[in-house]
């Protein structure tokens, strides 16, 4: 396969994924505020203000908005072509890549990719408001699923598709962990507001922005309480979203790439991943307390950096060709 | 749907008088008279809609986002009768052999040259003419692989050749396209027609591409070379790739080394063989043709010389599709094939003849003047619609640099019914079949039919306001 075909594959896939996440966190979150009508402006600020940072463009967002309310984030995180985590800039980017193996991907991955595109062009923040936006993140998310679905079974598994599998799993476990992160930034009311009923009803949010709220209560059967919620969405072993899933996962599509067995490594990026999936296999929760569940995130986002760059490293970048220098040892070559 | 249809003495492919189909047309007219305004205008949209979520469009590059647009398509589809394309086959395989013998020719012995049949300042001086590749042999002596001849019908109805395209003809897509749309649009219909399929154009091209390859390989790798994503055929070259099931590769994924040429690949370089490039020559080999071309691979023309790469379609073609060199091909149908040319040529003068120039600058306000070497309908004048300014330009262009012109008296193109918004009228058409040269030569039954969509318009390139229709042969003549 070539390596660049890989590389849009991988994007071709993160991007479709960071697009359904922050039209789920977006969603959630606008459904929450649903619950806090009463909300003054500090404690809106508090709320939405986080969910900005989460996305990691805090001061392109002051320079534009100033004001974090419901109305500019949404419009940031949605429709600002400037800020390259908005759902607009992932599916733009997310068709480039799709554009450049347009030859690879079956007619009906590409359809979808093209006609998400299309719909939002004719969209603004605007429409998408007066009709409510959640029917419009409902349908971003549908085609994300959608997309997978037929990546699932229109599109042959070999490697083209680990690469895309690496590519969405890893974009996943990351957005799992900015999700965590989101809440610890979140203010709450007061100094009784830890345990109180807006802390649960953000950390209610935190798994309905994972799609996990069904999920854990089938494993915790009392209410929520934050440490379960953490512990379910880092250390579960099967729940698809968290990250110790993602993790294992993304591990399993890297080694049979090239047909490395379970513990074991042949490359970097290997190497990584199935370190990774080790401690998390075997970290407890408390450790995550003791160490700061902030600290430990953070650490984690740092790692999946890492392993970001080893698999491009190892399979996408080769060396730039210095294209005068080529043209002049060819020309030498021809006399 | 068509009571109030007019042919206006022209020459109209569907009705050989008012009211009165040609039988060929028949069985398409009996159906689509019937058919309500609403519900052709509803199929139109739904073709139109889908072309656009299945992105068969083009960019159009003119504010800083480029707009893709969809190639318009006519659902009234053009018919030609077995009988009629029996006669264009053979015309086309007379011409595609001669062209490529005279390819062959001015690149080895210039036989052609010696014996005067054309002036050797034409082909020597030739903007596309290789003087590099002089000598040089191609792969089984086949130099155009992939022909795109564009033929025309005047007012009498005879088909003629306007030009041949022997470099990277396009469009060959559309053709596949148009058919699955039509096919979509009116599902139970087609069986009734006995119409030939297209759809093995990609499984010829692919015998074609594994024929020429270099010798010794059995099972050679073949990629398609892109310009890139930008490249407004970017989805024709997409598609051509993905139904022959080739790698397509952009200038940035092949490195050569020793002579060879390979591919960046997830597990390291891999040979290709054989190329079908869709990269004009002066964009193929930084370090041989244009240096600033950015979109081509140094050390590529190496590879092939070394005949470790076969290219299709070879370098040096250019030469054919030179409109001066057009008007020679009858003479050299006559010299290498010592036939009459089954399909004739338009009527040409060529500004480099000193009668001709004459001739030329008395009539720029009657004559069509093209340039020798643009495409795409570019560096054109329709006299008897240009303005004094545009006629004053061309007269001192011509004088300027007389190789570089030549003239043609207009030709009232034949019409065909195409769809206006609200209602049938007629609309000026031209034909594209594309004529594969491997083995065999071997033409799908089809093309692309351009058409003017602008009333009185006589011209078809997407750039300028042209749209495509289908095109049936029939595998009868009714």
């Amino acid at each position: 396969m070539l390596s660049r075909v890989a590389d849009s594959l991988y994007w071709m896939s993160r991007y479709i994924e960071r697009a359904e996440n922050t039209s789920r966190l977006l969603d959630v979150n606008l459904q929450l505020m649903l619950d806090f009508e009463g909300l003054d402006d500090e404690a809106m600020t508090g709320h939405w203000l986080p969910i900005v940072s989460g996305s990691g463009d805090l001061d392109r967002f002051n320079e534009l908005h100033g004001v974090a309310d419901s109305r500019s984030v949404t419009e940031f995180l949605t429709f600002n072509p400037e800020n390259p985590n908005s759902i607009i800039a992932c599916i733009n980017n997310a068709r480039e890549s799709a554009r450049m193996v347009r030859d690879q991907i079956s007619s009906e991955m590409w359809e979808v990719i093209n006609n998400t595109y299309h719909k939002l062009r004719k969209l603004d923040a605007d429409s998408i408001w007066d009709k409510g936006p959640c029917e419009f993140y409902e349908d971003i998310k549908r085609d994300s699923l959608l997309f997978q679905g037929l990546t699932e079974s229109t599109f042959t598994h070999n490697q083209g598709y680990k690469f895309m599998q690496a590519g969405r799993l890893l974009e996943r476990a990351d957005q799992t962990s900015r999700i965590i992160d989101i809440k610890y930034h979140m203010l709450l009311p007061g100094p009784a507001g830890i345990g109180g009923t807006v802390d649960l009803a953000q950390w209610m949010a935190v798994l309905r922005g994972c799609s996990a709220f069904e999920a854990y209560h089938h494993r915790y059967v009392n209410e929520v309480q934050p440490w379960n919620v953490a512990e379910f969405l880092i250390l579960c072993e099967n729940f698809p979203r968290s990250i110790r899933f993602c993790v294992a996962t993304l591990d399993y599509h890297l080694r049979s790439i090239t047909l490395t067995g379970e513990g074991q490594f042949s490359n970097p990026a290997e190497q990584l991943s199935g370190r990774m999936r080790s401690e998390l296999i075997y970290t407890s929760i408390e450790e995550i307390i003791q160490e700061g569940l902030h600290e430990y995130i953070d650490r984690l986002q740092q790692r999946l950096i890492h392993l970001n760059n080893a698999i491009l490293e190892c399979y996408v970048f080769q060396p730039e060709i210095d294209l005068s220098r080529e043209i002049e040892q060819q020309q030498q070559q021809q006399q | 749907m068509f009571d109030t249809y007019q042919t206006d003495g022209f020459f109209d492919e569907m009705f050989e008088a008012e009211g009165t189909p040609r039988k060929h047309y028949r069985r398409l007219f009996e159906r689509y008279k019937d058919l309500s305004l609403d519900e052709f205008e509803r199929k139109r949209a739904a073709v139109d809609l889908s072309f656009m979520r299945q992105g068969i469009t083009f960019t159009v590059y003119n504010d800083n986002e480029g707009t893709e647009r969809i190639f318009p398509f006519d659902l009234m589809p053009r018919i030609i009768p077995q009988s009629e394309w029996q006669h264009l086959v053979r015309g086309l395989e007379q011409r595609i052999t001669a062209l490529n013998l005279f390819v062959k020719d001015v690149y080895s012995d210039q036989r052609i040259l010696k014996e005067g049949v054309i002036p050797a300042p034409y082909v020597l001086g030739a903007r596309h003419f290789r003087r590099e590749f002089m000598g040089f042999k191609v792969p089984k002596d086949i130099y155009i692989h992939i022909c795109g001849t564009d033929l025309i019908r005047g007012a009498d109805g005879e088909y003629l050749v306007l030009e041949d395209n022997a470099r990277c003809p396009s469009g060959v897509s559309y053709m596949l396209e148009n058919r699955q749309a039509l096919k979509r649009a009116f599902p139970n219909f087609f069986s009734r027609m006995s119409v030939l399929p297209v759809k093995d154009y990609a499984g010829e091209l692919l015998k074609v591409l594994r024929h020429i390859a270099p010798t010794g390989k059995e099972r050679p790798t073949v990629a398609v070379l892109t310009p890139g994503v930008y490249n407004s055929a970017y989805f024709e070259h997409c598609f051509l790739a993905r139904q022959m099931g080739l790698e397509i590769v952009e200038g940035r994924d092949l490195i050569v080394i020793d002579a060879k040429v390979f591919m960046r690949t997830t597990k390291g370089l891999h040979q290709v063989d054989v190329i079908y490039r869709r990269i004009d020559d002066d964009f193929l080999d930084p370090s041989v043709f244009r240096p600033d071309s950015m979109l081509g691979v140094p050390g590529i023309v190496n590879a092939y010389r070394a005949g470790n790469l076969s290219l299709a379609n070879s370098i040096g073609t250019g030469i054919a599709d030179d409109k001066v060199i057009y008007y020679f091909v009858p003479r050299m149908i006559k010299f290498y094939l010592d036939q009459e040319p089954i399909l004739k040529s338009v009527e040409t003068y060529l500004a480099s003849e000193e009668p001709d120039k004459t001739y030329i600058l008395e009539n720029l306000d009657k004559l069509v003047v093209k340039s020798a070497n643009e495409a795409g309908g570019y560096g054109m004048l329709m006299g008897p619609t240009a303005t004094k300014e545009e006629i004053e330009r061309f007269r001192f262009m011509i004088e300027d640099d007389p190789r570089n012109f030549i003239a043609q008296p207009p030709i009232s193109l034949s019409r065909h019914p195409t769809w206006a918004g609200d209602g049938f009228e007629g609309r000026h058409i031209d034909f594209r079949p594309y004529i594969l040269y491997g083995e065999k030569i071997s033409i799908v039954p089809g093309g692309l039919t351009r058409v003017a969509l602008n009333r009185g318009s006589l011209v078809v390139n997407s750039s300028q306001g042209g749209g495509s229709k289908d095109t049936w042969v029939l595998a009868g003549d009714e």
